[in-house]
């Protein structure tokens, strides 16, 4: 009969340096005492914090090699509200729903370990809902810039590096949020069915985390694309 | 709680933040809007304003504050290296600007 042997007495057999590559990678050693969800979680969001670092980098190289005048964002981004032109009115409405919809997921992941599952399912989906609106203005800003001309490589005020910046680095974001209404709206489904009830509440926190990620991107590219 | 890393903290805290965030951005939009200058001021602003924020949502929203140290130097010491990159293709940018004004003279 077989004798059943241990992984570590079968590892005597082999070579020192595969011996110690599979103990470093598997002798039970923890860096961060957190949830791996949440590593991991985390480890995304680093990974996601160098893209848009790369892409409001790269727009900083673009618009200071241009020797085109840089069209003017407030103009560009102006709404008009019956005789007078409002500059960034849209912009600035799309600002204060994503940081109110970071708001009501804060209070959605205090609910959830509160174990309210009624709340936090309410929060979620109102967070999910705000994150749906932003994304349905952000549809509506480009269409308005596409019919006036607007292209990733030309338009009709200036630089045209100022297309493929706009819609390289708000596109990216906008994917991101859609992104999320979809992993907030699973979230939520899991939050009201009570899938939660054994495992805890901690993945509410995860997707929260990257939420206020989304949020976070938006702070950025709202000053230095839009106000600068 | 330490070992699960579970952030409980009161509603309070995150209405208090909201409510900081909503006001940073209504300073930053209002240095657009009534176009401060010299330009140099309105843009030390809007990134102070940015920054103020980013650290708020940061700190609370994401609870980075209440976490252990290793974990917070993981996530926010290597973002920082970023900066060099910009400064690099500041630099770069700002050169390109002048080659292409010595030579097509626009």
């Amino acid at each position: 009969m077989a004798q059943t042997q241990s992984l570590e007495d079968r590892a005597r057999a082999w070579p020192s340096w595969l011996r110690n590559l599979v103990a470093d990678w598997s002798s039970d050693q923890q860096t961060f005492k957190v949830n791996w969800g949440k590593a991991m979680m985390w480890i995304f969001i680093v990974s996601d914090m160098f893209v848009f670092g790369l892409l409001l980098s790269a727009y900083a190289a673009a618009r200071l090699s241009t020797t085109l005048p840089w069209p003017d964002p407030a103009r560009v981004f102006a709404l008009h509200i019956g005789e007078s032109e409002i500059p960034l009115l849209l912009i600035a409405i799309m600002t204060f729903i994503l940081i109110s919809s970071s708001g009501t997921m804060a209070i959605a992941v205090r609910y959830g370990y509160e174990r309210n599952r009624a709340k936090a399912a309410l929060f979620l989906t109102v967070t999910a809902l705000l994150g749906l609106t932003f994304v349905g203005m952000q549809a509506f800003e480009w269409t308005k810039l596409i019919d006036e001309g607007f292209r990733p490589w030309t338009n009709p005020l200036g630089a045209p590096q100022f297309g493929s910046s706009f819609f390289m680095i708000t596109g990216f974001h906008g994917l991101h949020v859609t992104a999320g209404v979809i992993y907030l709206t699973i979230v939520a489904t899991q939050v009201f069915r009570g899938a939660y009830e054994k495992i805890g509440y901690q993945r509410v926190e995860i997707a929260g985390l990257y939420w206020h990620f989304v949020d976070l991107v938006w702070v950025f590219i709202f000053a230095f694309f839009y106000l600068f | 709680m330490e070992h699960t890393g579970e952030q409980h903290h009161p509603i309070r805290v995150y209405l208090v933040v909201w409510g900081l965030l909503f006001l940073l951005s209504v300073m930053s939009y209002l240095v657009d809007y009534f176009e401060v200058r010299p330009k140099g001021l309105a843009w030390f602003l809007i990134t102070a304003f940015a920054l103020l924020k980013a650290g708020l949502i940061i700190s609370y929203f994401m609870h980075v504050r209440f976490e252990r140290l290793s974990l917070i130097y993981a996530i926010l010491l290597p973002p920082l290296l970023i900066l060099a990159l910009t400064a690099f293709a500041m630099a770069e940018g700002s050169y390109v600007f002048n080659v292409r004004a010595i030579f097509f003279g626009r």
